[in-house]
């Protein structure tokens, strides 16, 4: 019954940008210049594209949070039965973090948490 | 348990089985399909032009001023529809250099990831739109949806405002998002369930944040703090700092499209406060406290819609005061603080909430 809903939902989330499109498109005036083309910069007349080689911090911490989400990820069906299976559930679990742990601690000796 | 006169589910069944009876059952199925889509439509903007008006209100009433005041008569009731009308009568403008395909899909991302997760939300007994048993996760999965739209937005409008704003964004909010879920988590193995409906109703006797008592407390300070990061607003909104950033990701964008970026920011707000009330505070629950059977009873005949409404609203006052109290954070600031600060602690409550669970530590 849910996956009635769920299709329900992406075609409603879909039609409310569509259908704000086009009614904008049909409403608001349009007026024509090559100025209104350019990238906003205050003014001045952009230097050089803007798709170039970006920081690579960023990709730093990108690694990083793969290898933590994928975790969440595998604590949910963990998450779900830990207070049936008790102890156990508790010490296999230890053992799953603290290598994550421990790896968050390597990339933080690492200086791969620092902003340089 | 009073709680059953508000239950939604016997009437929506009733609804189903009478127009069952007049029609075949696709063409029911059909229509009870275009109703659901026309209800979650109007409550997404109808919720983000109150969510609107109360930012405006609730940070003129921070900075000592009146807010929005003339139009549509006493308080300017009618400010916000009638920005919402402006901005449908401004131009949607072709840029140059853009990439064309992805600047047009980015705010169908946006939507699509925030309509997804509104629809996943608990508003009564019996009255959400999308349910399923992995619910909390759902809302997880699909919520990433809307930082692939950030990133888009920035790369292909060829504005260096713009990738420097989606960049800062993408970092900031995949980061934060792992306390959310680790948060989310502390709270599954609370409730041993990740059906939203289940885990409203195993609060029925107390509230998550009073039965999980000190990890649950501090899984919900997380989740407020790195909530607050996820909807991308202050204090760590320098994705769209405008002083240094102009409008961040969505500078490129004009008229509704860039409509559809601020519609999802405010949605968004108010689906991390819902989600916030959902796993700590009870969702849809009454609130109850022991002893006082007279009280009880008249929190019982409050319908949940209300509390839950209510309570969401009372998350989004809160957020709303921090972004208009708290100076913004550098990008550094923001990054230490969670790998440094809120990943380990969070990581250390999940266990605390592990431990108070197995043990029969919670109330």
């Amino acid at each position: 019954m849910y996956f009635l809903y769920l299709i329900v939902a992406i075609l409603a989330a879909i039609l409310l940008v569509v259908a704000g499109i086009t009614v904008a498109k049909l409403v608001a005036p349009r007026s024509f210049n090559p100025q209104k083309g350019e990238p906003y910069e205050c003014g001045i007349p952009t230097h050089g594209r803007s798709w170039v080689q970006f920081k690579v911090g960023y990709y730093l911490f990108a690694i990083l949070f793969l290898m933590f989400d994928i975790e969440t990820v595998f604590l949910f069906p963990w998450a779900v039965v830990a207070a049936e299976v008790g102890t156990y559930a508790l010490v296999s679990v230890s053992f799953f973090l603290f290598i994550l742990i421990l790896g968050l601690a390597y990339a933080w000796k690492k200086g791969a948490l620092e902003w340089k | 348990m009073t709680l059953d006169y508000y239950n939604l589910e016997p009437l929506l069944m009733y609804i189903h089985t009478s127009l069952c009876g007049v029609m075949p059952e696709w063409l029911a199925l059909t229509l009870e399909g275009v109703v659901v889509g026309v209800i979650i439509l109007l409550l997404y903007v109808i919720l983000a032009i109150v969510m609107i008006y109360m930012e405006r209100k609730v940070c003129a009433a921070f900075q000592c001023r009146i807010g929005p005041n003339r139009v549509g008569g006493k308080g300017g009731l009618l400010q916000v529809p009638a920005d919402v009308l402006k901005m449908l009568t401004k131009e949607i403008i072709k840029l140059k250099n853009a990439d064309n395909f992805l600047y047009n899909l980015a705010p169908f991302l946006v939507i699509l990831a925030s309509v997804l997760t509104f629809s996943c939300l608990p508003w009564n007994k019996g009255g959400e739109i999308l349910h399923m048993n992995i619910g909390i996760f759902f809302i997880l999965a699909v919520s990433s949806i809307g930082i692939l739209g950030i990133l888009l937005a920035g790369w292909s409008s060829n504005s260096k405002y713009s990738l420097i704003g989606a960049m800062r964004s993408g970092a900031m909010i995949i980061s934060y998002e792992l306390s959310i879920g680790i948060c989310v988590l502390t709270m599954v193995v609370m409730s041993g369930t990740m059906d939203i409906q289940m885990i409203v109703s195993n609060q029925a006797n107390g509230w998550n944040i009073f039965k999980g008592h000190i990890p649950a407390i501090a899984a919900f300070i997380i989740y407020l703090i790195a909530g607050n990061a996820e909807a991308n607003r202050g204090p760590f909104d320098l994705a769209e700092a405008e002083q240094e950033l102009t409008a961040g990701y969505h500078t490129e964008y004009s008229g509704l499209h860039f409509g559809f970026f601020y519609l999802a920011e405010y949605l968004n707000l108010f689906i991390t406060a819902g989600i916030a009330t959902t796993l700590f505070l009870g969702g849809w629950m009454p609130l109850h406290i022991a002893g006082l059977e007279g009280f009880n009873a008249v929190m019982d005949y409050i319908p949940g819609v209300v509390w839950f409404l209510g309570k969401t609203f009372f998350i989004v006052f809160l957020l709303m005061w921090i972004r208009w109290t708290f100076p913004r954070l550098r990008i550094d600031q923001v990054l230490t603080l969670e790998w440094k600060y809120l990943m380990p602690t969070s990581l250390v409550v999940l266990l605390l909430m592990t431990v108070c669970k197995i043990y029969g530590l919670t109330f």
